[in-house]
């Protein structure tokens, strides 16, 4: 289970960064959010995976997970959406402003080498 | 107290001389004056009392942890200084007023040069090196706005800058220094540093310190290797030079080696340091003295040459010789000062200061002759004169060093040879200015200067007449108690007379002054040598030096960020592997000593489908639409994992960011091009997949390493404490808001100001509008569709009685305000969704900004509230109430906390998303095509 967990985190985590070292602004926003995704499920693992764990604390309860992440990993779902607003939007007004969604606010990859 | 008021007044009188105006001229002259004649009296009082051996000292605690005291004292050695500041500096305003033209701003130069004089003041007057150093700085900073003061013109400019890089550079230097002093010490202070000179040649960092200190000193006055910045600093208007490049800033250096004297000498190190920089120093500054061709560059190089002798003498662990530098320190303000102000006379009266030029000014200005003459008599040694006295006094110490062993003879022979390029240097400045036939190509006829513009040199004249005529009586007493300021033991007994009878120093200054007039005679095969030399301007040397170095920083900002984002998130990525791989090669194997749990087959499934979608999403990129899809699946996939792992809270809250995200995406792609060009070449393309993969691979690894060992978590402590301290069962929730309150404060604040920043991004937004999607098809015309209205509509009670129950129980069950508030924003969307921006603004008629930024009012309030009750910020307090029909209620300040969430995330999301709604209604297009 551990190794599934972890691969489906590598694979997440591969396929965010591929897309955020893309040129245009959209796919780079998609690969932000995919990656934080990754970056969530891999600090909520660092609690540990607990199967049938008890959300709350009551008397009867056996074993806890652990609140620590979880409660970082919450806040982060919520910063990770502002974030992904954020950029998102400031991509709108790039392409209202420079006339193109490409990072670089060109079309070419390298631009101040290619410009002189 | 009056300690204070000499260093004091003159920082008031910086700011006199503003109030006055340019063109009334007296007015701000002795508005400037008034100031430091104030301070010179109440030292002239104070005078008696440090003769008779009484040190006055003051201190006031300012930066205790720092062991900076505003600490004053006025001893021997101050007290010499402090004469000379405010003597000369007195005698400088007067010259002053006369030499600046009409269009010189009068007021700001008087404001400067107060500004300087408070901080030399400072620095003799300091009873803390850590004080010192802060006035030392300041004279860097003064002296660099005024050799820049005519700041229209580039000569002065870049002096200046030469100054301020050299000395400011030094001075960073001094201030390491001391911090070494101080460690070893375990003090700052003045008194206890001085008294601790065993403690300090015993400690090992006595060399460093040393050497940083001396670097200090040697660049302020500009020792070789760092005399370069001073014939520069000559750009200066001359009042500057006389004052500050002669007789007081570039002797702060030789002070500080005087000061520090009880504490860092004695030893070989310093013997062989700072003697033989001085020694080099004398002659390497007299040499170009008598061959440059600017009356203030010769001046420039003598001053040189006269501060690298004080410099030897102090170097030459011999109290006698101590105290002839500080005798010569006196001298030489005294004569220096003088013949700087009568530089500037001619160069005001002729328009030049080229000796070339300049002839047999005497039938023109006959009293400044005679007073250029007598000073340049001193400065050559020539007897019956103040000059005279130290240098001999120099010529006999030098006898009896012990430096170089059996070499020491050579001592005394570099030092005649110093004083004979003395006297030659001084007869070429008088006989080729003053005397030896007619002026030729003067651009005026020259006059004598007005004699309030004389009288200042007049007096200095008077001075070193006065001290060459008289020693003992004039300046025995403050010479003896100056030297036992700077000596650990009593001065030694003082005899200053003009005659010792036939001795040898009396014979090296007689060679010094007949070898003077040889070497001025046959000047001209010198200067045919000299010619052979490539000349070298250090200031183009300086100034290629400045700009090699902007243009190799330049290289690095442009190699490191070209502004392609692309670029900066390779380097990001390729340190982030090479940190993060590194540690992982560190341990020995992957797998901890965890047991492995057991994968069942629906959790396989879950896995596969996230990846499956992951993958999608990347590989599918080009086709946004679909792309943004398989992210959603990965969103939910990610909500399915948190509720399998027993996180019931996070499993809600991934939920509902996952709905806001993808209408958010969906909204913007409808502003974005549908599809993404093909444009990354194959090399790229190799490159990134590499990289991901490299970078999923260490993630992966990672995360199986940590999942695979035990942890020893602080969570503990959370769950122990939860219900007793924080009165709640929910212990994620009671963590966000009690435990760890201050974070959550933190990140609601940044969701505000990111709604807050989204707003003002989209206002005023040039937006590129399609009418029609990728393929040419134009957007359905239909209104909004009839069902999602009616069910939305009856929805939203529903909805909002849900968030409310989740807000309520959050505390205690999973909830809470950040669940609460991304479904009521959920709700609110949907009914802009199903009806439209202009339905729901009707109806919905509040502002969103308010919303999130009283939720963040409300958290901090409820934070400050805590205080009012003598506890800590954001203390909470819980307590049980009955509530009739409802029956036993716990309720907790927590609550209110995160009642400021709930707020805060309702008004942040539905500024971002009703805001970026609002736009598409506006201006919706018609059917234009898309312009892009």
């Amino acid at each position: 289970m551990e190794a599934l967990f972890a691969t489906t985190t590598g694979i997440l985590a591969a396929s965010g960064l591929y897309l955020a070292l893309r040129g245009r602004t959209f796919p780079v926003v998609v690969g932000l959010t995919l990656l934080s995704y990754a970056v969530n499920l891999f600090l909520f693992s660092t609690g540990g995976l607990t199967t049938d764990g008890a959300a709350v604390i009551s008397d009867g309860a056996g074993q806890y997970a652990d609140p620590l992440p979880q409660a970082l990993v919450l806040t982060a779902i919520v910063i990770g959406f502002a974030m992904t607003a954020f950029s998102v939007i400031l991509a709108m007004r790039v392409r209202g402003d420079v006339g193109s969604d490409h990072v670089n606010g060109n079309r070419v990859d390298e631009p101040r080498e290619d410009k002189s | 107290m009056s300690l204070l008021l000499i260093v004091l007044l003159p920082l008031l009188g910086s700011l006199l001389p503003l109030l006055s105006s340019n063109q009334r001229r007296h007015q701000c002259a002795l508005l400037t004056a008034a100031m430091p004649l104030i301070a010179l009296l109440v030292t002239l009082r104070e005078t008696p009392g440090v003769l008779a051996g009484e040190v006055p000292r003051l201190a006031f605690s300012w930066v205790p942890a720092l062991g900076l005291d505003l600490a004053l004292r006025l001893d021997g050695l101050s007290l010499l200084f402090v004469l000379l500041i405010l003597g000369i500096g007195l005698l400088i305003i007067l010259y002053a007023r006369h030499y600046l033209a009409e269009a010189d701003n009068m007021p700001r130069f008087y404001a400067y040069l107060m500004l300087f004089m408070t901080s030399m003041l400072g620095i003799v007057m300091a009873d803390n090196l850590i004080l010192l150093w802060m006035f030392w700085e300041l004279t860097s900073l003064s002296s660099f706005l005024l050799i820049g003061f005519w700041s229209h013109q580039s000569a002065p400019r870049k002096g200046a800058r030469m100054a301020l890089a050299v000395t400011g550079m030094g001075g960073l230097a001094l201030l390491a220094g001391f911090i070494l002093i101080g460690q070893i010490v375990g003090s700052f202070d003045m008194q206890t540093v001085l008294d601790s000179r065993d403690v300090i040649l015993a400690d090992p960092r006595y060399l460093p310190a040393l050497l940083l200190v001396l670097l200090g000193a040697f660049t302020k006055s500009a020792q070789f290797p760092f005399q370069f910045w001073l014939p520069q600093a000559m750009a200066a208007p001359t009042p500057v030079s006389a004052f500050l490049h002669s007789a007081t800033m570039v002797k702060a250096g030789v002070f500080l080696l005087a000061r520090l004297h009880p504490a860092l000498a004695g030893s070989q190190e310093w013997l062989y340091l700072v003697s033989l920089t001085g020694l080099v120093t004398m002659l390497f500054g007299a040499y170009f003295a008598l061959i440059k061709l600017d009356l203030k560059a010769i001046l420039a190089y003598s001053t040189v040459s006269h501060l690298g002798l004080i410099t030897m003498l102090f170097g030459l662990n011999s109290q006698m010789a101590v105290v002839a530098g500080l005798f010569h320190i006196l001298n030489h303000a005294t004569f220096k000062a003088a013949l700087f102000m009568t530089a500037g006379i001619v160069d005001h009266e002729c328009g030049t200061r080229d000796i070339r030029k300049l002839k047999g000014l005497w039938r023109y200005m006959p009293m400044t002759t005679a007073l250029a003459t007598i000073t340049a008599a001193s400065m050559a040694g020539f007897p019956l004169l103040n000059g005279f006295l130290s240098k001999e006094m120099m010529l006999a110490e030098t006898l009896e060093t012990p430096l170089l062993g059996g070499l020491a003879w050579l001592i005394p022979v570099l030092a005649t040879i110093g004083s004979i390029l003395a006297a030659a240097y001084s007869l070429r400045y008088v006989r080729n200015t003053f005397f030896d036939g007619k002026p030729r190509e003067l651009e005026k006829t020259p006059h004598e200067a007005s004699f309030p513009m004389r009288l200042p040199v007049l007096v200095l004249a008077i001075v070193c007449i006065i001290i060459g005529l008289f020693p003992a009586f004039s300046a025995t007493g403050i010479l003896t108690t100056a030297a036992d300021a700077a000596l650990t033991m009593p001065a030694p007994e003082l005899h200053l007379s003009i005659w010792h009878g036939f001795n040898l120093p009396l014979l090296m200054s007689a060679i010094a002054l007949i070898g003077g007039f040889m070497v001025y005679v046959l000047r001209q095969h010198l200067f045919t040598f000299h010619r052979q030399f490539p000349s070298r301007n250090s200031l183009a040397i300086f100034e290629g030096a400045v700009q090699r170095l902007v243009r190799f920083t330049q290289w690095g900002i442009d190699t490191l960020e070209n502004g392609s984002l692309q670029r900066y998130m390779l380097w990001v990525v390729i340190s982030a592997l090479a940190v993060s791989g590194m540690s992982l090669m560190g341990i020995e194997t992957l797998k901890g000593e965890l047991a492995v749990q057991k994968a069942d087959p629906l959790l396989i499934v879950g896995a596969a489908i996230t990846c499956f979608a992951g993958l999608a999403t990347a590989f599918l990129h080009r086709r946004r639409l679909i792309s943004l899809i398989m992210l959603s699946v990965v969103g939910l996939m990610a909500s399915l994992a948190f509720a399998r792992f027993s996180a019931p809270d996070l499993a809600l809250t991934q939920l509902a960011v996952e709905v806001v995200t993808v209408i958010l995406l969906m909204l913007a792609l409808f502003f974005l091009p549908q599809k993404t060009p093909k444009e990354s070449s194959a090399s790229r393309i190799v490159r990134d997949v590499l990289l991901a993969a490299g970078f999923g691979g260490v993630v992966a690894s990672l995360n199986y390493a940590l999942l695979t060992r035990p942890l020893n978590s602080i969570s503990d402590y959370f769950l122990e404490h939860s219900v007793s301290g924080g009165g709640g069962h929910n212990v994620v929730n009671v963590i966000l808001v009690d435990f760890r309150g201050f974070d959550t404060l933190g990140e609601i604040t940044v969701l505000c100001i990111a709604g807050i920043g989204i707003y003002k991004l989209l206002s005023r937004l040039r937006l590129f509008m399609p009418s029609s999607d990728s393929e040419g098809r134009p957007w359905s015309p239909d209104r909004y569709p009839m069902i999602l209205a009616s069910v939305s509509q009856s929805l939203l009670p529903m909805a909002l009685l849900v968030s409310v129950f989740i807000f309520l129980r959050g505390h205690n069950a999973p909830g809470g305000g950040f669940i609460a508030g991304l479904v009521t924003a959920v709700a609110l969307i949907l009914m802009y969704i199903a009806h439209g921006v202009e339905w729901a603004q009707q109806r919905l008629s509040f502002q969103y900004q308010p919303i999130a930024v009283s939720g963040v009012a409300i958290a901090t309030l409820t934070g400050v509230g805590s205080w009012a009750f003598g506890y800590p910020f954001l203390t909470s307090a819980f307590g049980h109430f009955h509530i009739p029909l409802i029956g036993d209620v716990e309720l907790a300040t927590a609550m209110l906390f995160d009642l400021g969430v709930y707020l805060t995330v309702v008004g942040a999301t539905l500024m971002i998303l009703a805001n970026l709604g609002k736009v598409t209604t506006s201006h919706r297009p018609s059917k234009q095509k898309e312009k892009a």
